[in-house]
């Protein structure tokens, strides 16, 4: 490495009486410079990558059903899709508390619209616009909700797909992919993804990326479920299995001609 | 919690900034400004997408061009719309570039202890139709210029377009004009051979260029393809 | 209208069920000039009649924007026109800025109401002296609305309000079938022999016209 890129800087500013000097007076020991973890900078209770696609009919979305506890296997039956309205869905990665908590805050959008009995709700671009604000609100206030979440809807024969993450910086594109699925997922959707994919093509394209996740993911189950938009709704997938092959040699004998490491 | 390879209780970390990289390039001439800005947008050593522009329109004559942390430049942005619509019910007016530069200032400034992570270009027309480009630093320090470069591939470009336009001291007297001597379409060259040179080297410059052209006819883009790698 | 001991407040109620002080309001909007407002399938125009107050004077300006997509006319106390105008701006900005979208017409008219309301339910308030006209394009199509001092609201093919508006509601409820499938152009002239109608003598001498049409 040739030192530290040039990057943002550092939003510690050190507090009135902190001193770097170690044993002088406001110095404290073992606390680095960025200060004690909050809370809320330190999520217990995470889901893995959410992907999403745009294909012929609209948008699909799909992630598994685990919640780690840090690099526990701690809840395998975690629906991390939900549905927003008739035509927006949305997929949460991260800590799994502020999804619920986020997922409370469309309720309440949703129940607002439906109360006002006129026939209006909100369009996937709106909720994806929303939920910019409100993580990036977050950030500024040093509380972020820890979430990347995918965004997909389809209204007016339009299909929309979006990333938020949790300090609000968001992107639309024809394929997204939050946390190691960016790294393992997006790879395999550039090459393969076309927007005019079938239904079947795009199920089949998300699953390959699912069980690749799955192999590689240590944070990833093979349960998982698989949700699509069109013009005339939303359908959520039950939770189901990702058939997996583990009879490859090296799976079988994982250390054999390689002792002592893997 | 394990301690990790560095001896500490490891936590995943969080900071409130990101840097999602991006290239901005005005140049003004006597009666015109080009402002151009690549569309790919960064993390790390990760592409987020590969379309996604960074030029804003404010008004038929004015465009704000960003780079930095693409949260902070979308608040700007909308930020400085919503004082235009301002703006506009007040003074039943679009505002005038050169008004908006001073805007932009103090809206950086008035986060000067929590910046705006975003590196600005403001191009435009001023009240004489003449081209103008205003250059940022991220908290609201400003100069109007001929021409600038912001962003990831800024170390790249700038000499360049020195070694290209040589702007006359803002100090001479008599005042001489900022506008560069360039037409239009030799500017359009320019900046389409900055950004393909700055896509060679820097990693967060690439994908496609949106060019827009502001002159006394109008306000047009043209979008021209750069190498993907 | 005579003084009677249950108009004192706005929150007291007469014994024939009635809130004196907010029918005192809703004078207010007969007292200034007339505003109107028509719509087609595609359009929805206002007009208004700008009366100068005096020989000497200018006319005030009824007619304001809101957003790209929505107007208002006005009738009755002006200076409220402008509070509640300055609202309402703000309210689609705020919307504009969050959802990245235009403010709906009905949600942001049953805000003004549901402002409007809260200022006849407290001793301590005094109702807006003004009706509005509220004209806008959003989703759902063209949309005409009508909000008073009361906070009551309701959505018109077309409507008139302010001095002698009676006569150019008159005009309207005898033409209205035709607005449906009326150019921009017919609206506009509907709009003008409306306006019309509200007038005292013809020819008025400081008259002018001020209207604004959505699409």
């Amino acid at each position: 490495m040739l030192g530290p890129a040039p990057g943002p800087p550092a939003a510690h500013v050190p507090y009135a009486g902190e001193s770097s000097v170690p044993g002088a007076a406001g110095h404290k020991f073992d606390v680095p410079v960025d200060g004690p973890a909050k809370h809320t900078n330190d999520p217990y209770v995470t889901g893995t990558s959410v992907l999403g696609i745009k294909y012929k009919d609209g948008v699909l979305i799909a992630a598994d059903t685990l919640a780690s506890y840090g690099s526990t296997i701690r809840y395998k039956s975690i629906e991390r899709l939900h549905k927003v309205n008739d035509h927006t869905l949305l997929g949460a990665s991260g800590e799994i508390s502020d999804y619920q908590y986020i997922s409370n805050l469309l309720e309440e959008l949703a129940t607002d619209d439906f109360n006002h009995d006129d026939g209006l709700q909100l369009n996937p671009k709106e909720i994806y616009a929303y939920l910019t604000r409100v993580l990036y609100n977050r950030r500024n206030k040093f509380d972020p909700l820890w979430n990347s979440l995918v965004i997909g809807g389809v209204k007016n024969g339009k299909s929309f797909l979006g990333v938020v993450g949790m300090i609000g910086a968001a992107y639309e594109d024809d394929h997204v992919a939050t946390g190691f699925g960016n790294h393992l997922a997006r790879p395999i959707f550039r090459s393969e993804h076309r927007p005019d994919m079938t239904e079947d093509e795009g199920v089949a394209l998300l699953e390959k990326c699912l069980r690749v996740l799955y192999y590689r993911d240590k944070q990833s189950i093979n349960k998982v479920q698989v949700a699509k938009v069109t013009e005339k709704g939303i359908e959520i997938s039950r939770p189901y299995a990702l058939a997996s092959e583990w009879s490859y040699q090296a799976f079988v004998d994982p250390t054999k001609g390689a002792e002592g490491s893997w | 919690m394990d301690k990790g390879p560095h001896g500490h209780v490891e936590r995943p970390s969080w900071s409130p900034y990101d840097n999602n990289g991006g290239t901005a390039v005005a140049v003004a001439g006597e009666d015109y400004c080009v402002i151009a800005a690549d569309t790919r947008m960064s993390t790390g050593f990760s592409i987020l997408t590969r379309d996604h522009t960074k030029l804003f329109k404010v008004s038929d004559k004015c465009v704000l061009a960003s780079a930095g942390f693409q949260a902070d430049a979308k608040t700007l942005q909308k930020t400085l719309d919503a004082r235009h619509q301002q703006y506009q019910h007040k003074h039943n007016k679009e505002i005038s570039c050169p008004a908006m530069a001073q805007l932009l200032s103090n809206t950086l400034y008035y986060k000067r202890f929590f910046p705006y992570y975003t590196f600005n270009l403001l191009g435009g027309l001023d009240n004489e139709g003449k081209g103008c480009v205003y250059t940022y630093d991220a908290i609201g320090s400003y100069e109007r210029t001929g021409y600038s470069c912001q962003g990831s591939g800024q170390q790249l470009v700038m000499p360049v377009l020195d070694n290209q336009l040589k702007s006359a001291s803002p100090l001479v007297l008599p005042a001489v004009s900022s506008a560069t001597p360039l037409s239009e379409a030799e500017a359009m060259d320019l900046i389409k051979d900055t950004f393909a040179s700055a896509g060679e080297r820097d990693i967060y410059t690439g994908d496609a260029v949106e060019i827009i052209i502001i002159n006394r006819k109008g306000i047009r883009k043209e979008v021209l393809p750069l190498k993907k790698d | 209208m005579f003084r009677n001991q249950y108009d004192t407040d706005v929150t007291t109620w007469s014994p024939a069920g009635r809130l004196h002080q907010i029918e005192y309001a809703m004078e207010a909007v007969k007292q200034g000039s007339a505003a109107i407002g028509l719509r087609s399938s595609t359009h929805v125009v206002l007009g208004t009649l700008l009366r100068a107050a005096s020989e000497l004077s200018s006319y005030q300006r009824k007619v304001f924007k809101i957003d790209d997509h929505m107007g208002i006319a006005i009738a009755g106390l002006n200076a409220d026109g402008r509070v509640l105008s300055r609202y309402m701006r703000n309210e689609c900005i705020n919307h504009n800025f969050v959802f990245e979208s235009p403010m709906p017409v009905g949600r942001l008219v049953t805000q003004v109401a549901d402002k409007s309301q809260v200022s006849t339910q407290r001793a301590s308030a005094r109702p807006y002296g003004v009706g509005l006209l509220v004209a806008g394009y959003d989703e759902s199509g063209p949309h005409l609305y009508n909000t008073d001092p009361s906070g009551n609201y309701f959505e018109y093919y077309a409507m008139a309000i302010g001095a002698r508006s009676q006569a150019a509601k008159t005009y309207l409820e005898r033409k209205f079938e035709g607005f449906k499938e009326a150019s921009l152009d017919e609206l506009v002239k509907h709009a003008l022999f409306a306006v019309k109608e509200s007038l005292q003598f013809l020819p008025c001498s400081p008259l002018a016209f001020g209207g604004r049409a959505y699409e």
